[in-house]
């Protein structure tokens, strides 16, 4: 499963189960959630947007490198677009591999990977305003 | 073409696309992204700035036509 949606309509059980797989021994799940602070300043929520059609192509190119590199059977990630309030789910990835060591790496690979190539960006709001967010600042 | 525009490169310029005539000059992608940092000098101080050229990332060489579509791609911030 490869999608984009709104925060409310992420399903982490329903991401889990896309994965499961007879031949995997593990399923890494990897939850990235609001947290609410941003260098000693209190965050308010995050707002999301995307070049939709681009990034499900290089979120699929992200899944199908990490079957091939990890050898996972499956691979789901899903993104939040929108505003996202502090504790809700930003981003869920799922991978499912024959041995938990890959599952683990897996999702690494997927969360690094996403954040240098696929065209989501991230605007932090506080009490006091707002900044776009650059992974490496 | 319209270039489409995202995050704080929406912000600089001031709107969620931009139209723009391509001159014979503007050849590849690499032409047009210097053509859009000289209209507007703020891209410069961005961290990176690039063109996504038909959906993909563009390395500067591609070959672009009016009817291509061309979104500015400001540092990314997903996940």
């Amino acid at each position: 499963m490869i999608a984009l949606k709104s925060t409310n309509d992420i399903n982490i059980a329903e991401i889990t189960d896309s994965v499961k797989s007879d031949s995997c021994g593990a399923i890494d799940v990897f939850i990235g959630t609001v947290r609410n602070n941003f260098k000693g300043k209190d965050v308010a929520k995050l707002f999301f947007e995307a070049y939709e059609p681009m990034a499900i192509s290089e979120l699929t190119k992200i899944a199908d490198q990490v079957k091939e590199k990890y050898q996972a059977d499956k691979v789901s990630i899903v993104h939040a677009l929108g505003d996202c309030l502090v504790g809700e789910i930003a981003v869920v990835i799922a991978v499912s591999t024959p041995h938990r060591k890959a599952s683990f790496d897996g999702c690494q690979y997927a969360i690094d990977t996403l954040k240098e190539t696929v065209p989501i960006w991230k605007k932090e709001f506080f009490e006091d305003g707002s900044h776009w967010v650059f992974s490496h600042p | 073409m319209k270039i489409l525009l995202f995050g704080i490169a929406k912000d600089i310029i001031g709107d969620s696309q931009l139209e723009w005539e391509l001159t014979v000059e503007q050849k590849t992608s690499e032409d047009l992204l210097e053509a859009l940092k000289q209209r507007y000098p703020a891209l410069t101080k961005l961290r990176s700035i690039a063109l996504a050229v038909n959906g993909e990332h563009a390395n500067g060489t591609e070959l672009i036509q009016q009817t291509d579509e061309i979104a500015l791609i400001p540092p990314m911030s997903g996940g």
